[in-house]
């Protein structure tokens, strides 16, 4: 496996500067939404899991890396459906199409 | 076509960042926000089938098993009740540092004992931070469910044994990274971390944990971001990255709020000095009204501003609230909420109760816009909230909360505050709005209290 560290780097230094960008924006209406979705986002550790199980080098790996994949999984699927719920249940008073 | 072609899948995994950045790019206004869970879901979706194609992948029974699990797992996660929402939450964080913990442990064991130094760096950050919200999560989500006492536990030298605890985890990842065919001293790493997110929530109260909970995500995100580094994926450093920044932004909102610097939240636990403050009150005279009484001022004025705080959620009263609102609303009374970035258990709690209430949104205010409309304010009725109206810390320089930015509710021509007798809120502070002469104490449980308000205004006939 080749380290490429430093392009590493400057793709965590960039990504930081356009989360706060971007988050800085996101109205404290919705900031629990916003971290149910992130945390959604932030399970997509779900793909090393994957290749971990399913690389099957050793049994501990592969249990490891089961396990992994359950909890990252539960965390997608919960997270994307709690934020959709909650914001479904944004209504503005202002009339809205139908 | 070569499925199998690292390009094809990189691919996959470039158009999954964008729509990553894209998806919170549509949580900036309330009318995009659920195109962004569109755009996650798109993203990752094709993230995992991108993943499924890696060419490395021998055997995928375990890997179809642990999805389906995974997914029969997360449908009852996302169907909990809204006001379980800060204890799914933390729940998640745990379940987050889990996955990435477990990932780096076999990564370890994997590669052990010719980890590269660089590696074995980003490893020990990664089980570390890990390990860490993996335990402070449960810890939290154990005091949100009320598992857990949820008062704070100190106790002499707390800070001490942390910090020590900490040095000592650090000293040894050090050392791994020197000497990485130690592979009998990993489990420490592991271990001790787990242990510190235990006693790092041990001295959290209830109020502070809109504060932790935005900590422990960040942890989250920088953990991910360090297991992107581990395996040197480009996708996984970014999602990481955008969710600690998500996560740090949040924090530092929340402690901002409070008045109180982040170390001060993580190592002061509120109580102690505080609980001095409160010995010298005296014992000074309220008013206090009935329902009738409140409804009948609630009825004249024209514009009202209901304050909500974490009581009002213990109480269930979000509904009746509701029928408060519709009522007045009905009479041609302006209403609309006022709410502080800390009231709650977590950042946006009440938005999201209220919202659940069908209350619309543009109703809901934050401090800033709440302060500019209070003094043009008939009543301001304050539902199950304390420290964050208390005019002390603007102008009491002994208080313990002074400084802290609060809802002006003291400018507003009436006061009321429903109440369930006079004790002092979380940090144990006194709070002379109670004793001020355009105040009236509406004391009894919050659902109950309103629903006899919307009684006498609906003249459903009902008393008290």
């Amino acid at each position: 496996m080749k380290f490429d560290l430093i392009t590493d780097l400057y793709v965590f230094m960039l990504a930081a500067f356009i989360g706060f960008a971007v988050i800085r924006r996101i109205t404290p209406l919705l900031h629990t939404p916003l971290m149910s979705l992130t945390n959604a986002l932030d399970a997509i550790a779900v793909v090393g899991a994957i290749i971990m199980a399913g690389e099957h080098k050793t049994t501990l790996s592969t249990v490891l890396g089961t396990i992994a994949i359950v909890a990252a999984t539960s965390n997608v699927v919960g997270g994307f459906l709690i934020t959709d719920r909650m914001l479904k249940m944004f209504k503005s008073s202002r009339p809205q199409k139908p | 076509m070569n499925f199998h072609s690292p390009y094809l899948i990189e691919s996959t995994y470039l158009i999954a960042t964008a729509l990553f950045i894209l998806s919170l790019k549509f949580m900036s206004s309330p009318t995009t926000a659920r195109h962004g869970v569109w755009a996650g879901e798109v993203g990752m979706l094709l993230a995992i089938v991108g993943t499924l194609l890696n060419a490395g992948i021998v055997d995928y029974r375990w890997v179809a098993i642990a999805l389906v699990l995974g997914s029969i797992i997360g449908v009852p996660l996302g169907m909990v009740h809204m006001t379980a929402v800060p204890q799914r939450t933390a729940l998640s964080h745990c379940f987050g540092a889990l996955c990435v913990t477990l990932v780096g442990a076999s990564e370890f064991y994997l590669q052990s004992p010719n980890v590269p130094k660089f590696t074995m760096s980003v490893l020990a950050m990664e089980v570390i931070l890990g390990s860490l919200t993996f335990t402070g999560s449960l810890m939290a989500a154990g005091k949100l469910q009320e598992w857990l006492p949820q008062r704070p536990i100190t106790f002499k030298g707390q800070n001490f044994v942390n910090l020590g605890l900490l040095a000592g985890t650090v000293g040894v990842a050090i050392f791994l990274v020197i000497h990485p065919e130690r592979a009998d001293l990993f489990p420490i790493i592991l271990g001790v971390p787990f242990m510190l997110g235990i006693m790092m929530i041990i001295p959290i109260g209830g109020a502070d944990m809109p504060t932790i909970i935005s900590l422990l995500n960040s942890y989250a995100g920088l953990s991910a971001a360090a297991m992107g580094f581990v395996l040197n994926s480009k996708l996984l450093i970014i999602a990481g990255a955008l969710d600690g920044a998500s996560g740090f932004i949040l924090s530092v909102n929340m402690s901002k709020a409070m008045n109180r610097s982040f170390t001060n939240v993580v190592f002061g636990a509120f109580g102690q000095e505080q609980a001095k403050a409160v010995g010298g009150v005296e014992e000074r005279p309220v008013k206090s009204a009935t329902p009738e009484e409140a409804a009948a001022i609630l009825g004249a004025a024209s514009k009202v501003i209901i304050v909500p705080g974490y009581g009002m959620a213990v109480a269930q009263a979000q509904h009746k609230v509701r029928e408060l609102y519709d009522t007045l609303t009905k009479r041609g009374v302006d209403v609309k909420f006022g709410i502080h970035p800390v009231a709650g258990r977590m950042p946006g709690h009440m938005n999201v109760l209220l919202a659940e209430a069908d209350i619309p949104y543009d109703k809901l205010m934050d401090i800033d816009d709440a302060n500019s409309d209070f003094p043009q304010t008939d009543v301001v009725l304050i539902i199950g909230a304390n420290d964050v109206t208390n005019p002390a810390a603007r102008t009491d320089k002994s208080s313990p909360i002074y400084g802290m930015p609060i809802l002006d509710v003291d400018k507003a021509r009436t006061v009321m505050v429903i109440k369930r007798g006079m004790s002092p809120g979380f940090a144990g502070i006194d709070n002379p709005l109670y004793y001020l002469d355009k105040t009236l104490m509406l004391f009894g449980d919050a659902k109950a209290f309103v629903g006899s308000i919307v009684r006498e205004l609906t003249g459903g006939g009902g008393h008290g």
